[in-house]
């Protein structure tokens, strides 16, 4: 954490109101975005509770498993949360429009430039905190190896037929997670975090309801007082009045509320199965429905406030402008959620457990070079983010007192012009360190030449000033001029290209080989899941 | 002393608290991996850690019941000497009691299982019930049993030292969890040198509690029944250093957390944004010399504070600028599309 968040952390302490930590917003945010508020059953894993999910906010589906540990009622939520996710997925998917990729020509071994598809947008996947990401990969992970009856007929408990792709798909949503700036899938406590500075530490403002409180207090309370009370009040059953945004619930919840209504259910169950005639069993199947009713009520009690807190996180968010380069970092999400189509319409088969070598460093080095291009564009957007990068010595700004008009030395002399700015910010400049600056959006790079007295530097410009003798006019500023300077590059460059995956040396375990052609076998069951 | 309860007494109760679902199924899968005499349990530790022993086929599960945590303790001592003194056997003790010293004061520790091997060693064995998802488990979760599992290793090294010849205590302890989504336990070899290290020194360094009760003012009580204002003032008299790591480990950390917030300590908001403020210690000294009303300008703590507050103030203004003048702008392109339709409406 920079100085200048933590000064904006302690103006926050004194006023008792979010202080801004960005001038712009930072992640696109799709319209139509999909939110998906989970609760998960504690001491389970990958044993969902219920859901909120969907892309309207007055109208979210409600999913719910009335016993967590029955496997056929955690499929039928599973079911049901593919009906509602994919076809929402699968409108994106559709709806393509034309861009060219370079690609290497697999005869000739040239950069050849092909036209291929690109989804025109792509669906955007919202929770309400970073656990709530986890869980997304968590379930990604439980569902993409099962085997539906069609796919292997012998084996016992198959899943219903979409679950195993909503399983690929929310693993790649889990996965594109994982790289900075990206958007696919997108926490709203980090969300909010990234923009706001609240007067607590970052480990409260992992609590949804605290950090809205601290940004957007009721009209004249304190954002400190309504955030404790976010976090702490309880009624007076001892149940929290702002539930936590989950996936775990709260454990007076679980043992007051849910634990009672549970077992209601599994003797309503027990009770339907020992029906002897029909009358007694529609009498009983009304105890059931009722004592299921009443867990739904529970779920959607504990997960409502998340879903209208999540949306009013969207509507703090929007009313900040986008970012400039928010909209470039989407694309990308865009050419990813295009390539994961792409992959499940050409029947590959599901993202293995463990990635190879040669995937595992490509994951690797795409979060780093996504994580400088992140900090360089952050900066590039948003002062406030400039401002962080100029007390770190790593970018100055400053007016322009001199340019004096120099060329290189050569057969064809091009112009060098050597310009002189005075600033007040302390650059870690050494002999011949390269800075750039933002000419019309593309990078303008320029040389250390040397410093007058403190605070007043010569550069000389090396690019962007056109072919002729004479640089072209508005590519060399003027005497008079603000500027302003980073010590790091605006683009990032790929690293070295790694080998093919059949080309994997000997030392990071060999090509694949004929392990991988197997497909991996899905998840040993054990008959009794319930415990 | 039961600090939850004085939490409650002092109004800012702690939000610990256990999960019934979660309490059943820690219960039951330690019940599946220790049932039959332990064999899944045993069958892992020589898989993991001593696969050049003999299988575990006939196993001594000794009875350590006694009466009183001191009677376990002596019990657990005394079945641990036997099995080591019994070589090429297998000894599982199932929940022994194990003391170890905390402050002058001793601490009675429960770990899930004790190992003997064939060769006399003794091993730890913590049973969770968070899943093992493809041979890997969520890092802090790991983390916090290696930790427990060292003070464990800890108290049994004070057994060791006390038998002749002493016994190895393994320093690598067996970790069992459920595997992926299923109820099958599956094993892993944790080091624990580290935890234990750091464990050990911060043990050896902890304030004598003889001395924290020697440096209270006499008739200090902390009874729950006290008023609160006394209570707070007889907490008051033992010092804390809050800092948001707490929140996670304290009963009183939500006490503390108040008191801290209240005197404006820094390091509420967490203690790299303590470390950076040099010698500012509270919020109001800190926004004065941002400010430039108070400190030396020579320290470089507070002159970096006023460049960053000014670096601040000039890059809101300038975002507060740019907003106005892309307001007019749009408001501009409106007008100009509103008239642009109005002309097309006219044609």
């Amino acid at each position: 954490m920079s100085l200048i968040t933590t000064l904006a952390r302690l103006e926050a302490v004194r006023t008792g109101r979010a202080q801004p930590a960005a001038t712009v917003r930072h992640r696109h945010l799709s319209d139509r975005p999909l939110v998906f508020v989970p609760l998960t059953t504690a001491g389970e894993a990958g044993a969902p509770l219920g859901a909120l999910v969907g892309t309207d906010r007055d109208a979210p589906r409600l999913l719910v498993v009335p016993q967590p540990r029955d496997r056929d009622l955690r499929f039928a939520f599973l079911s049901e949360l593919a009906d509602v996710v994919l076809p929402h997925i699968e409108a994106y998917a559709d709806a393509v429009e034309t861009a060219e990729r370079t690609e290497t020509d697999p005869e000739t071994g040239k950069r050849v430039k092909v036209e291929v598809d690109l989804c025109a947008d792509a669906a955007q996947l919202i929770v309400p905190s970073r656990a709530g990401v986890e869980f997304v990969r968590l379930l990604g992970r439980s569902m993409r190896f099962r085997r539906t009856a069609e796919q292997d007929p012998e084996a016992p408990h198959p899943a219903p037929p979409r679950v195993p792709l909503l399983g690929r798909w929310l693993t790649h949503y889990g996965e594109r997670a994982r790289v900075p700036g990206s958007s696919l899938l997108l926490a709203m406590t980090d969300l909010l975090g990234r923009h706001w500075a609240t007067g607590q530490s970052t480990l409260e403002d992992q609590h949804l309801g605290a950090l809205l409180a601290w940004i957007d207090p009721p009209e004249g309370a304190s954002g400190a007082e309504t955030a404790l009370r976010a976090e702490l009040a309880r009624d007076a059953d001892g149940q929290l009045l702002c539930p936590p945004a989950g996936p775990a619930t709260d454990p007076a919840f679980d043992n007051k509320l849910l634990a009672p209504a549970i077992e209601r259910y599994d003797r309503a169950r027990t009770a339907l199965a020992a029906a002897e005639d029909g009358l007694e069993a529609d009498e009983r199947l009304a105890a059931l429905t009722a004592a299921e009713r009443e867990i739904r009520a529970l779920v959607e009690s504990r997960t409502r406030p998340t879903w209208d807190a999540v949306w009013r996180g969207l509507d703090l968010l929007r009313e900040l402008p986008a970012g400039a380069h928010a909209e470039e970092r989407w694309t990308r999400d865009r050419w990813s959620f295009t390539g994961h189509r792409d992959r499940i319409l050409s029947g590959e088969p599901p993202q293995p457990r463990r990635d190879d070598a040669v995937t595992a460093a490509n994951k690797l080095a795409t979060r780093e070079r996504e994580q400088a291009r992140l900090d360089a564009q952050e900066a590039l957007d948003d002062p406030l983010v400039m401002a962080g990068r100029r007390l770190a010595g790593e970018a100055f700004a400053g007016e322009v007192v001199d340019v004096t008009m120099a060329y290189s030395e050569g057969k064809r002399p091009s112009p060098r012009p050597l310009v002189t700015v005075r600033t007040e910010d302390r650059p870690h400049l050494g002999d011949r360190v390269r800075v750039y600056r933002s000419l019309d959006g593309r990078p303008q790079a320029a040389e250390f030449a040397g410093q007058e007295t403190e605070g007043v530097f010569v550069l000389r410009i090396v690019d962007k000033m056109g072919r002729g003798k004479e640089p072209e006019p508005g590519s060399v500023p003027e005497k008079g001029d603000l500027v302003c300077f980073t010590l790091f590059e605006h683009e990032q460059r790929g690293g070295a290209k790694l080998p093919d995956p059949e080309q994997t040396p000997w030392t990071h375990g060999g090509p694949p080989g004929e392990a991988a052609a197997v497909p991996e076998a899905a998840d040993a069951q054990t008959e009794e899941d319930i415990l | 002393m039961n600090k939850a309860s004085l939490a409650t007494a002092l109004g800012s109760p702690s939000a610990f608290g256990q999960s019934q679902f979660a309490f059943m199924r820690g219960n039951a899968f330690e019940a599946r991996v220790k049932a039959d005499g332990g064999a899944e349990l045993l069958r892992l530790v020589h898989e993991k850690l001593d696969r050049g022993a003999e299988p575990p086929e006939r196993a001594q599960v000794p009875d350590l019941t006694a009466t009183g945590p001191e009677g376990r303790a002596a019990r657990t001592s005394l079945a641990l000497r036997e099995a080591t003194r019994a070589p090429g056997t297998w000894t599982l003790l199932d929940h022994p009691m194990l003391a170890l010293d905390v402050a002058g004061s001793p601490a009675f520790l429960e770990p899930d299982a004790v190992v003997v091997h064939p060769d006399g060693s003794w091993t730890v064995v913590e049973i969770k019930s968070f899943p093992m998802l493809d041979g890997s488990a969520d890092p802090a979760k790991v983390g916090a049993a290696a930790r427990q599992a060292a003070v464990y290793v800890l108290a049994l090294e004070q057994v060791a030292a006390r038998l002749d010849p002493s016994p190895r205590v393994r320093h690598r302890i067996l970790l069992v969890c459920p595997k992926d989504f299923s109820n099958l336990p599956t094993g892993s070899a944790v080091d624990v040198r580290k935890q234990r290290a750091v464990t050990g020194r911060q043990l050896a360094r902890l304030t004598r509690i003889q001395e924290i009760a020697d440096a209270l003012p006499e008739g200090v009580c902390f009874s729950p029944d006290l008023p609160a204002d006394e209570l707070t003032a007889a907490v008051e008299a033992v010092p804390a250093t809050y800092a948001p790591e707490c929140l996670s480990a304290c009963e009183l950390a939500f006490h503390c957390r108040a008191r801290s917030r209240e005197a404006g300590a820094v390091t509420s908001l967490g203690r790299p944004v303590r470390a950076e403020l040099g010698g500012l210690t509270t919020v109001e000294d800190v926004l004065a010399a941002a400010r430039g009303e108070a400190g030396d300008p020579a320290d470089p703590a507070v002159a970096a504070l006023r460049r960053a507050a000014a670096l601040r103030a000039e890059a809101l203004a300038t975002a507060a600028a740019t907003a106005t003048t892309s307001a007019t702008a749009t408001a501009t392109a409106t007008a100009t599309a509103t008239t642009g339709s109005e002309v097309a409406g006219c044609r």
